[in-house]
């Protein structure tokens, strides 16, 4: 049996995987902040009525999307072949998915 | 046996899709851990290399089909308003939730926590497919890496299950009915 090992020598920077992980820890925390927002103005709640049958969530998860991959494509132009404080940007991008668990969960939306 | 065209679209969105990426979830998360972790010493062969990016892939494609089916075809029948005074809502499964103290926390906790916690899942799968496709093999030398793919991939797991728990019991507490009758066979 020919079993192939490629090399593992070359290291590539990690800038790219930060841009990806950052980014994504954005476009999550931004569908709990744009969740807690639209609950609490009637002006955002309107404002995000993107597709009326959906209601508000099409505006707030269409936002949240956008930027994340407006974020995703910054970072990665910025970063692409830099190596980065991974720990410190990965210690963010996780605080920022915790936050978007505790956003959208409603009776810890309903403290604001 | 019949099933009614919303019934079999709620069961694609629920059952197709959410319940398939609830499945391959798991094995995402092994493989994830156990191929790219520094202490192992196994070399990857290239195939199995590629079929993790394929699964990968696959996976962030039934996660979008998911939130994307329910918000767009499965919520706007949930949601749908009820004429002034109808005494039958079970053609509007949100206000027939909202009608009866004993039901309304499945709305008011449930749908209001999955209709926004299910977008986890797509985001952070597409950035661990994204990762993986970009890295592969190189993710041993990236522990610090590997360790946050791993940690949004579980996040994953547990958005996906939340939203699929709550959405199992608002379809048992009130199904989002109508449309067709399918006929799928006949009864003795």
């Amino acid at each position: 049996m020919k079993k192939l090992e490629l090399s593992t020598s070359t290291v590539l920077p990690n800038g790219s995987g930060a841009a990806a992980i950052l980014s994504a820890g954005i476009g999550a925390f931004m569908v709990g902040f744009l969740a807690v927002a639209a609950d609490k103005s009637a002006f955002l709640k309107n404002l995000f009525i993107f597709y009326k049958p959906t209601g508000p969530l099409s505006g707030v998860t269409t936002s949240a999307i956008l930027v994340w991959l407006i974020a995703w494509g910054i970072l990665e132009g910025r970063w692409r072949n830099r190596t980065v404080a991974l720990g410190r940007i990965s210690a963010v991008a996780l605080v920022l998915l915790g936050l978007s668990l505790l956003l959208t969960f409603p009776p810890v939306a309903d403290f604001f | 046996m019949e099933i009614t065209e919303r019934s079999l679209s709620t069961l694609i969105h629920g059952m197709g899709f959410g319940a398939l990426y609830l499945l391959a979830c798991s094995g995402a998360l092994v493989e994830l851990y156990r191929r790219y972790s520094p202490a192992e010493a196994n070399p990857l062969a290239p195939g199995d290399e590629n079929f993790l990016k394929v699964y990968l892939v696959a996976m962030s494609v039934l996660a979008w089909l998911t939130v994307f089916t329910g918000a767009y075809i499965i919520y706007p029948w949930y949601r749908a308003a009820a004429p002034v005074g109808a005494v039958n809502l079970a053609a509007f499964p949100q206000r027939l939730l909202l009608s009866n103290a004993a039901t309304s926390g499945w709305h008011s906790l449930g749908m209001e926590w999955k209709e926004h916690v299910a977008w986890l899942a797509p985001i952070s799968i597409t950035m661990a497919a994204a990762v993986v496709i970009r890295y592969g093999r190189n993710l041993r030398n990236h522990p610090q890496l590997r360790a946050a793919v791993l940690c949004f991939t579980l996040v994953s797991f547990l958005a996906a299950g939340i939203a699929g728990f709550f959405g199992a019991m608002l379809v048992k507490n009130a199904p989002v009915e109508g449309g067709r009758n399918l006929h799928l066979m006949h009864g003795e």
